[in-house]
Formats: structure tokens, C-alpha cells, sequence
């Protein structure tokens, strides 16, 4: 991939460019630390993709995810932090200074290392899936709904996301489904009351999708009650001749690249404590990626304030002391 | 790259004799957005043996969807006319599209 090959030194190398990674970027550029932060899609992570962000203080106007993200950037870049559109490919955090290799090819050399690489839109698991993936199966709504104008559309998960992107789907599509596998809801009671006054919104509670199915276009979905066992066939309409699930049932850990390295739990986040150390010194873990209670952009971009603030004292203990 | 709509597709995807790669974006996709310079990196890599192309979803829906794209982004990659490759979501990287690209070349 046009790979230079070529060996970067810095004083921190953030790993990740969604507010936890923009955040440290700010704090650490702020404290006159040599920056890079490595990002191999968009800046912003889950946020750039979602519609509103009503709960971040001080998001009120253009609220949306995308108009946050973009403020976030050019903050973080004002103070001088650097940024670069680059996969990492391997990580070698054995010596004291820490060792990341990149998709492109280039070496980066960094006395501290903050892992904020966070996590993706889990799957459902479910027979047709990975197949019908953009092809009526889709885990954006910011990205998708557009094509559902005047379709049918399930959406599944019980949480938050879940329930503010069905109402966002309402939008767009004729009827909305929540699909649930629980008999009530997750999400933040003024959420639920929110989509109650929704009219466009149906509910299937205590069900899961067992199967999506289609000949290269999504054509119908079975879903079964988790209580009685019934497994019902969902066909998308004839006129119709399409549907869309969207799926909005948490998250997976991006921490592959770091297994038999950093302590993680059972589900793959990362383990660190709340000065955002991990097990080896001088890597720090922020935001989703982190093993914790509430995965959300103000406790992201908190753990990546701690987490520069830290580097920066480790730094300064460790190389100037 | 050349700007598709949904009166050009016809003609310049679907007849077209080589190779036609379709960038299928919208307004609203951050990721397709993110994608995009990536795409006319391969464009300049790939001259004279694939033509590139994107096609604006937001004014041609029934266009994407008679092509059964229904998420974005979508790479789809044409000869003569009929489909011989896609990547899309995750899978529309540089890389996938490149190796895509070079399956069928």
C-alpha cells in the first residue's frame, strides 16, 4: 500500500481516532508532547456515523455526530497533534520504547502508547448475515436509511442505540420494528417514552432473528420468541421486494492485535485501572476499548484526558527524570 | 472519476465493454466519505485499465437498488457490462478493493 518504510519517533503514539484518541491527541499536543494519532477509517469512530448526540454536555446545537466530530478535529489539530490515515499491523510493546508497525509499512517509535481503538458493531450471528451485509443488513443507519424510504424495517437490540436509531429510521421508512429479545427495554426511560408517542413503531419483545434470507437482496427475516419457541417468517412484501435490518445489539472490542499482550477480559476489553494504566508501563488504554460500566463520548473523552495526562507523567518519569 | 447519475448508469456502466469500477456513496455516509481519496488513489494506479466511477445514491435510489445495493459504501466492479465483483461495509477498504481489483484484472 505505497508503504514508505520509514521510521517515526514521538513521544506518544495514540492508537485510534474517535474521541477517546482526539481527546488524548488534545491533551498530549497541548503539553508540548511530540503526537501522532493513527486512524486507518474516518476520525470519529461510532460517533461519526451517528445521527444525534443529545447527551454530550454542551452538544446542543448541530448536535449531530458527524458536526461533533468535526469540532473535535480541528480542536485537536489546533494544538498541534498529528494525524495519519494508517492501519496498524503489528505492535511490539517490549522495550521502553514501544514499537508500531503499520499497514503502509512505516515504523513508529513511541515512548507511550494510548490504545483507543474501540469497538465495533457486534453481529447477530445469524444464518445469511455476512451475505445480505449491505445488501438489506446493516449495522449505520446515517449511512442506510435512505434506501428503506418507504420500506419495511427491523430494527433489533433493546438499548439506547437500538431504540434512537428506530426512531430515526421512522424518518425514512414506512414501519419501524424494534426487535428485543428481552420484554422490556434497556434504554434511558425519557428514550423509551420518546419512541412510545411513535406511531410508525412496532414492537417484537422476547425475540431474536434466527435467520435473514434473500437471493442478493434481503427478502425476509424468522424470528423466534424466546419464551414459547415459535419461529415466525417475516417475507418482505411483494410490491415491496426488499426489507432492512438494522442491527443495533452493542459492540465488540477492536483488540485482536493485542491479545497475549495487554490483560483483557473474558469479551476482549481491555483491562486498565482508573489512571488508564494497563498491565505494561507506558501503554494506556481509553474509551470503549476499555474494560467498563459506561461506554459513552463524555467518558471517552475523559479517559483519553487521563490517559495523555498519565503518558505525559510517565514520560517525563521515565526519559527525563 | 467519472460522475454517474441515474440517466448516464445505463451507458456508461451496464454497455460499457472493459472494466467500470462504481463508487456507490450518499451525502450522509461518513465512511464513504472517509473511503473516497482512497478510491481515486486506485483511480490514478488503475488508469487505462479500469475506468472509475461514482454514483451519488442520494438521487438515484431505485438505481442502487435495482443494482441490489442497499448499504454503502459499495465497491461493485463491472465488465461488459455485468457484476464481477463488490465489497462493501467493512470489507470497502483500500486493501479489499484492491484486491478485488487485481482478482479480476
Amino acid at each position: 500500500m505505497g508503504g514508505t518504510g520509514m521510521e517515526k519517533h514521538y513521544d506518544v503514539v495514540i492508537i485510534g481516532a474517535g474521541p477517546a484518541g482526539l481527546s488524548a491527541g488534545l491533551y498530549a499536543a497541548r503539553a508540548k508532547m511530540k503526537t501522532v494519532i493513527l486512524e486507518k477509517e474516518k476520525p470519529g469512530g461510532q460517533i461519526a456515523t451517528t445521527d444525534e448526540v443529545a447527551n454530550y454536555p454542551g452538544s446542543v446545537e448541530h448536535a449531530t455526530g458527524p458536526s461533533l466530530v468535526e469540532r473535535m478535529v480541528a480542536q485537536c489539530d489546533e494544538f498541534g497533534a498529528e494525524r495519519v490515515k494508517d492501519g496498524v499491523k503489528s505492535i511490539d510493546f517490549n522495550g521502553d520504547l514501544k514499537v508500531i508497525e503499520t499497514e503502509s509499512g512505516d515504523i513508529y517509535k513511541a515512548k507511550a502508547v494510548i490504545v483507543a481503538t474501540g469497538a465495533s458493531p457486534k453481529k447477530i450471528g445469524c444464518p445469511g448475515e455476512a451475505e445480505l451485509t449491505g445488501k438489506g443488513v446493516s449495522y449505520c443507519a446515517t449511512c442506510d436509511a435512505d434506501f428503506f424510504t418507504d420500506l419495511e424495517v427491523y430494527c433489533v437490540g433493546g438499548g439506547d442505540t437500538a431504540v434512537e436509531e428506530a426512531m430515526y429510521l421512522t424518518k425514512f421508512a414506512r414501519k419501524v420494528t424494534l426487535v428485543h429479545r428481552r420484554d422490556e427495554f434497556r434504554a434511558a426511560k425519557s428514550i423509551i417514552e420518546k419512541v412510545k408517542k411513535n406511531e410508525k413503531v412496532e414492537y417484537l419483545m422476547d425475540s431474536v432473528v434466527e435467520e435473514v434470507y434473500g437471493d442478493g437482496i434481503l427478502e425476509g427475516i424468522k424470528v423466534k420468541n424466546v419464551k414459547t419457541g415459535e419461529v415466525v417468517d417475516i417475507p418482505a412484501s411483494e410490491d415491496d421486494g426488499t426489507m432492512g435490518v438494522f442491527v443495533f445489539i452493542g459492540y465488540d472490542p477492536l483488540t485482536a492485535l493485542f491479545k497475549g499482550v495487554l490483560d483483557m477480559d473474558q469479551t476482549g476489553y481491555l483491562i486498565a485501572d482508573e489512571n488508564m494504566n494497563t498491565n505494561i508501563p507506558g501503554v494506556f488504554a481509553a474509551g470503549d476499548v476499555r474494560q467498563k460500566v459506561l461506554r459513552q463520548v463524555v467518558t471517552a473523552t475523559a479517559d483519553g484526558a487521563i490517559a495523555a495526562v498519565m503518558a505525559e507523567k510517565y514520560i517525563e518519569d521515565k526519559f527525563h527524570a | 472519476m467519472f460522475i454517474l447519475d441515474k440517466d448516464n448508469f445505463e451507458q456508461e456502466v451496464l454497455g460499457a465493454d472493459g472494466f467500470v469500477l462504481v463508487d456507490y456513496w450518499s451525502d450522509g455516509c461518513e465512511p464513504c466519505k472517509a473511503l473516497m481519496p482512497d478510491v481515486e488513489e486506485l483511480a490514478a494506479e488503475y488508469e487505462g485499465k479500469v475506468k472509475f466511477c461514482k454514483l451519488n445514491t442520494t438521487n438515484a435510489r431505485r438505481l442502487a437498488i435495482s443494482q441490489k445495493v442497499l448499504g454503502l459504501p459499495t465497491i461493485t466492479l463491472y465488465k461488459g457490462g455485468q457484476k464481477v465483483g463488490e465489497v462493501t461495509k467493512e470489507k470497502a477498504s483500500k486493501a479489499g478493493i484492491k484486491e478485488m481489483l487485481d482478482a479480476n484484472l
